[in-house]
């Protein structure tokens, strides 16, 4: 896993590969169970919806892969918003997993 | 207006700000709600909760609740709203939540109130985790809840 850990509004080249830089987020019990509140990510040009962010995170983390695995009911955020795993991501989009909502 | 804060929050000045606001209300419902010490239900082997800790998604919680009362608005005739939500560390019987509603007429204050309530509690980025003497374990989504949301789904 590439972690670059600038904030930038350009895709990166490097080595003849193109990245897209994302802000990850993790809330409640996946953060915890992550141990991590959020991560800067260079993704690979591969990686182009949140379905294949999902097997991407799993590939490089086995915490990730048992969460997504074990729990359908993970919810994606992202720019704030809840999207279908179908979403596809763009430069520089925050992202979140979180479980479902127990507020009131 | 929506306030996401640690600090508790008094529900007779609320209601004072929310009169002052709308000019020429007939109605004014203020729903609160309080932290349980029997969220577990003790009948059923629970035990009692010591404490709650209220997790958010900062700027997130603030939009899908904006988004939430826009919606009421769109469905209602409202002359004001007030939410506010309190995070962090909370005890049983502590005030956790407060809706206002302001209109004209009963009807929109009650079920406006009743809806932005039902929205917030699964569609706004909180979690809840508990601590009893057991340990402390996070509280998981109800059925109930969800079914809250379709009854609006389905009647409009």
């Amino acid at each position: 896993m590439v972690i670059i850990s600038a904030r930038t509004k350009h895709k990166h080249k490097q080595a003849g590969y193109s990245f897209t830089m994302l802000t990850i987020h993790y809330f409640a019990s996946i953060r915890e169970a992550l141990d991590t509140d959020s991560e800067q990510l260079a993704l690979p040009e591969s990686v182009s919806s949140i379905n294949d962010l999902i097997v991407y995170l799993g590939t490089n983390n086995p915490a990730f892969q048992s969460l997504s695995a074990a729990d359908n009911k993970i919810l994606v955020a992202v720019n704030q918003t809840v999207v279908d795993k179908s979403y596809r991501l763009s430069e520089n989009d925050e992202v979140a997993f979180f479980p479902p909502m127990t507020g009131g | 207006m929506i306030s996401i804060q640690t600090e508790d929050f008094d529900p007779a000045e609320e209601y004072s700000r929310l009169k002052e606001a709308a000019v020429d209300a007939g109605a004014i419902v203020i729903f609160t709600g309080l932290v349980r010490e029997d969220h577990d239900h003790r009948d059923a082997g629970g035990s009692p909760v010591r404490s709650l800790h209220l997790e958010h998604y900062a700027g997130m919680t603030e939009k899908s609740l904006q988004s939430i009362v826009d919606e009421a608005n769109t469905r209602w005739r409202l002359l004001a709203t007030r939410v506010i939500h309190r995070v962090g560390e909370l005890k049983p019987s502590d005030q956790i939540v407060l809706v206002g509603s302001a209109s004209a007429h009963r009807q929109d204050a009650f079920e406006s109130a009743q809806f932005i309530m039902d929205f917030l509690k699964s569609k706004a980025p909180f979690w809840k985790k508990q601590t009893t003497e057991q340990g402390s374990d996070w509280v998981e989504s109800r059925d109930s809840d969800a079914e809250a949301i379709e009854r609006w789904q389905k009647s409009v």
